[in-house]
């Protein structure tokens, strides 16, 4: 059904950490590769080899500039995959009931078998989480790895979602947000974790941990100048400076 | 937003077809024998091809009746459930006219506001995205209400009401272009927004995640000729609303002009619905520094 449900007793999700990403796009490919191997169609790519590649991905990782009003810009590595919303709007678009927001644990996924692939829910998401496979036809999102994280045939350091299990600079967190005690709930309300446009009225799931306030420099750098005086410069390289300065 | 030429006709198509139908149920004309058989032909006919092309952009159109089951949550099920059901609450009252010169009014009326109805559930499938604020406002329901209705007063060959209606029109356009303009900036989202970190400084998009395109920007973040807005807004204007009612002032009760005046009026409620997707906006586009 794609109606919500009124409160899920625990709302799995990610916590990104801002700060620590360093943009290397390892997550972006084991989701693709573990999505194109296991649940679901595989996650086509179109003219991979040609003038014109287009895949569909779950998870891709942006770069942005922040320029300060004071200090210098810095860089933040963005990635960005499903927020799992507590009012996802792509869920209620649904003509078919082919995606839901399940009730036990939170995760918002799409029934492959009954999606028509009208592409609604894609257009009602505000974070471009969604994406209509080229080759399936049919509506593709993060799954937060549901055949990973509750299966009990892989060993257990294994049961995270690829992205966060793959992660080399342990920026991606995954837990239990319903949970105040969890280790990603004390992170998000240690570093100030954040909702991606509020103003939409999805209320997320994921949150992003901003960048840790930078070093500021205590005093400004000696002033070098642009056009080096020799005056007054003594001993031998004065007697070259003036000796050269004749010519 | 991406202007699939499907979705394009069918939301002009079907919006004419369900406004013919209106204006038969409701019974602003009565024709009987053949000429009601031809009229119902022309509104279920421009119905069933509208429901029939918007069927194209599936990706599984084999599945498509899995979307009349979630009408209590989605407009888009509301609209295949509304006109289905107008369609059949129609057909005695069509029937009645077509055979015994007889209509049967209630079947026409609750069929007539069915119709009106279905045209309101598919400009709510627009008008209820918060992702796209152009289309998330008043002007988007009234616009293909008023639409549909001056279609069908066109096509039943009222040429003073649909007067005063192609008059309406001009206005429900002028207020989703003029009103529509300023509604991204009233959402409030921004790149700022979008990333959370609008509060540490200006931010500007570095590095896209991909050299090549994909889906959401094929589908959502469309570019192309918008800067040509003003002289198709022009166009829209006066072949839609300005020329048919010049015709229909001239020549009232001439077939030819009323004729000319629909084709004039299809073609620029076509370009006016191109450009309601062509303009729209999506706030993913902001995550790719696109608007």
């Amino acid at each position: 059904m794609t109606a919500l449900p009124a409160s899920t007793p625990r709302k799995m999700g990610l916590v990104i950490d801002l700060d620590t990403c360093v943009g290397c796009h390892a997550c972006v490919t084991a989701c693709k590769g573990w999505n194109t191997e296991n649940y679901g169609a595989p996650l086509s790519d179109t003219d991979a080899y040609g003038a014109d590649p287009v895949g569909t991905f779950l998870n891709r990782v942006h770069s942005y500039e922040v320029t300060p009003a004071e200090g210098t810009p810095f860089t933040v590595h963005f990635p960005k995959s499903c927020l799992h919303c507590e009012d996802a709007p792509c869920v209620t678009v649904c003509p078919t009931g082919a995606s839901y927001k399940r009730a036990e644990d939170g995760i918002v996924l799409v029934n492959e078998d009954h999606c028509i692939g009208c592409g609604l829910c894609a257009w009602a998401c505000p974070y471009g989480a969604r994406e209509l496979d080229a080759v399936a036809g049919v509506m593709k999102k993060c799954t937060l790895c549901v055949d990973r994280i509750y299966n009990e045939t892989l060993p257990e350091v294994d049961r995270l979602p690829a992205c966060v299990r793959t992660c080399p600079a342990g920026a991606r967190h995954f837990g239990d947000l319903a949970d105040p005690g969890s280790a990603v709930s004390r992170l998000v309300a240690e570093r100030g974790g954040m909702d991606l446009m509020p103003e939409q009225g999805t209320r997320p799931v994921n949150k992003y941990l901003p960048p840790r306030p930078r070093d500021a420099l205590t005093a400004t750098p000696a002033a070098t100048p642009a056009d080096p005086s020799t005056e007054g410069l003594g001993g031998f390289l004065g007697w070259i400076d003036r000796t050269l300065a004749r010519f | 937003m991406h202007p699939a030429p499907s979705i394009i006709l069918f939301t002009t198509i079907s919006g004419l077809g369900l406004g013919l139908l209106a204006f038969l149920g409701i019974g602003m004309i009565e024709p009987t024998g053949l000429a009601a058989f031809l009229w119902f032909t022309l509104g279920y006919g421009l119905t069933l091809v509208g429901l029939a092309s918007s069927a194209f952009h599936l990706g599984h159109p084999e599945r498509a009746l899995r979307a009349f089951t979630q009408w209590r949550t989605s407009w888009l099920s509301r609209e295949a459930v509304l006109a289905a059901v107008a369609m059949l609450v129609l057909a005695p009252h069509a029937i009645g006219l077509i055979f015994f010169n007889r209509p049967l009014t209630g079947f026409g009326i609750i069929g007539g506001l069915l119709a009106l109805q279905t045209v309101l559930a598919t400009s709510m499938i627009y008008g209820q995205l918060r992702t796209v604020p152009r289309w998330n406002h008043w002007t988007t329901p009234t616009l293909f209400l008023i639409s549909a209705i001056t279609g069908g007063a066109l096509l039943s060959g009222l040429p003073f009401l649909s007067q005063m209606l192609l008059a309406w029109l001009a206005v429900a356009m002028v207020l989703h272009w003029i009103l529509g303009d300023s509604r991204f900036a009233a959402s409030g989202s921004t790149l700022g927004s979008a990333t959370g970190l609008g509060a540490r400084g200006a931010v500007r998009q570095l590095e896209p995640p991909h050299t090549g395109t994909n889906y959401l920007l094929r589908e959502m973040a469309y570019v192309v000729a918008r800067r040509h807005v003003v002289p198709l807004r022009l166009i829209a204007l006066l072949a839609a609303c300005v020329l048919p009612s010049v015709l229909l002032w001239i020549a009232p009760f001439s077939l030819p002009a009323i004729a000319a005046a629909i084709l004039l009026h299809i073609l620029g409620m076509l370009t006016a619905r191109w450009l309601f997707f062509a303009q729209a906006e999506h706030v993913v586009g902001l995550y790719y520094g696109v608007r």
